[in-house]
């Protein structure tokens, strides 16, 4: 019988879930500690701050909230793709796998054009405290993107043998890079309004 | 392995499908609140009623996201005992860089002569 590591992917008796969900979460909790320092930094400059532009008036709002709508999207397909793999559909769920990679890195891109403009005028984050918040934070956040496509791509890709093998497995898999695409999903729910609407 | 045999059979087909059709309305209304929010911004309100409104907004999107997508509507008691902590911690970060201002306006050492 081939070694394993236990209950990666079957509930632990005293959780009641796999430990790999369960180490997904307690990630996520450190990720919620990292994102809300600087939002805590962000509430603090801007509360002592002689005068703060509005987002509206700097970045271009109609290209954000496109590109919110895009994440949103993202979220959902990721969902989709646990969802038919619970079905047994292995080629939907994977499908939408890559619905999900595409639709992250045209967040991406949209992202890319929004900085170079930026770039284009000669603001950078030493602009003003406002642009050090806004690359601070979205770059932060754009970076979880790109680390949120190279997992799901692997499970896309190279990692999706391992639903022949062991499909409860590979499903926990997907549930819990789910888990994080959401959480890098929720992160932008509120920095949407707070650096563009506000 | 009787616990097991039950968490095999938690989701069947067709619950899963219900799922699905639960994530369809909650994409309808994650984007329908973007809209809303967008569309608040572009009334320019005062600066504390818009961040209000936003976060509020915001904190609706959030929840909805947390409960269906992450699963959190059902999940078990271990998720939600630490998911409690994230909140405390959460909430004195957020609030213990606002002491060091109390220090700097004096309210910590008003006894010290």
């Amino acid at each position: 019988m081939e070694m394993s590591i236990p209950y990666q992917y079957k509930a632990h008796p005293v959780t009641g879930i796999p430990n790999g969900k369960f180490a997904m979460w307690l990630f996520l909790a450190s990720e919620v500690m990292l994102f809300g320092a600087l939002f805590s930094s962000y509430v603090m400059l801007r509360y002592n701050a002689p005068e703060w532009p509005h987002g509206y008036t700097l970045l271009n709002v109609p290209l954000a909230t496109v590109n919110t709508m895009v994440l949103i999207t993202s979220s959902v397909s990721m969902v989709m793709a646990w969802a038919q793999l619970k079905m047994g559909n292995f080629a939907r769920g994977r499908m939408y796998l890559w619905v999900t990679v595409l639709l992250a890195c045209g967040f991406l891109v949209v992202k890319y054009f929004e900085y170079s403009h930026k770039f284009h005028l000669g603001i950078y984050p030493s602009k003003s405290t406002f642009y050090a918040v806004y690359f601070t934070m979205t770059g932060l956040h754009g970076l979880h993107v790109v680390g949120g496509i190279i997992a799901i791509a692997y499970l896309a890709g190279p990692g999706a043998s391992l639903w022949h093998r062991n499909p409860d497995f590979y499903a926990n898999r997907v549930e819990n890079t789910g888990l994080y695409w959401h959480f890098v999903d929720l992160v932008w729910i509120f920095l949407f309004p707070s650096l563009y609407l506000i | 392995m009787a616990q097991h045999a039950a968490d095999a059979g938690h989701h069947g087909v067709e619950e899963i499908r219900k799922h699905v059709r639960t994530y369809i309305v909650v994409f309808v209304a994650l984007a329908a609140l973007t809209v809303v929010t967008v569309a608040i911004s572009y009334v320019h309100l005062p600066t504390t009623q818009a961040i209000a409104l936003a976060v509020l907004v915001a904190s609706v999107k959030a929840a909805l996201v947390a409960l269906f997508f992450m699963h959190l509507i059902s999940e078990r008691k271990v998720i939600y005992a630490v998911l409690v902590l994230v909140a405390i911690f959460f909430v004195a970060l957020l609030f213990l860089p606002g002491f060091t201002e109390l220090e700097q306006q004096g309210w910590m050492n008003r006894n010290v002569p």
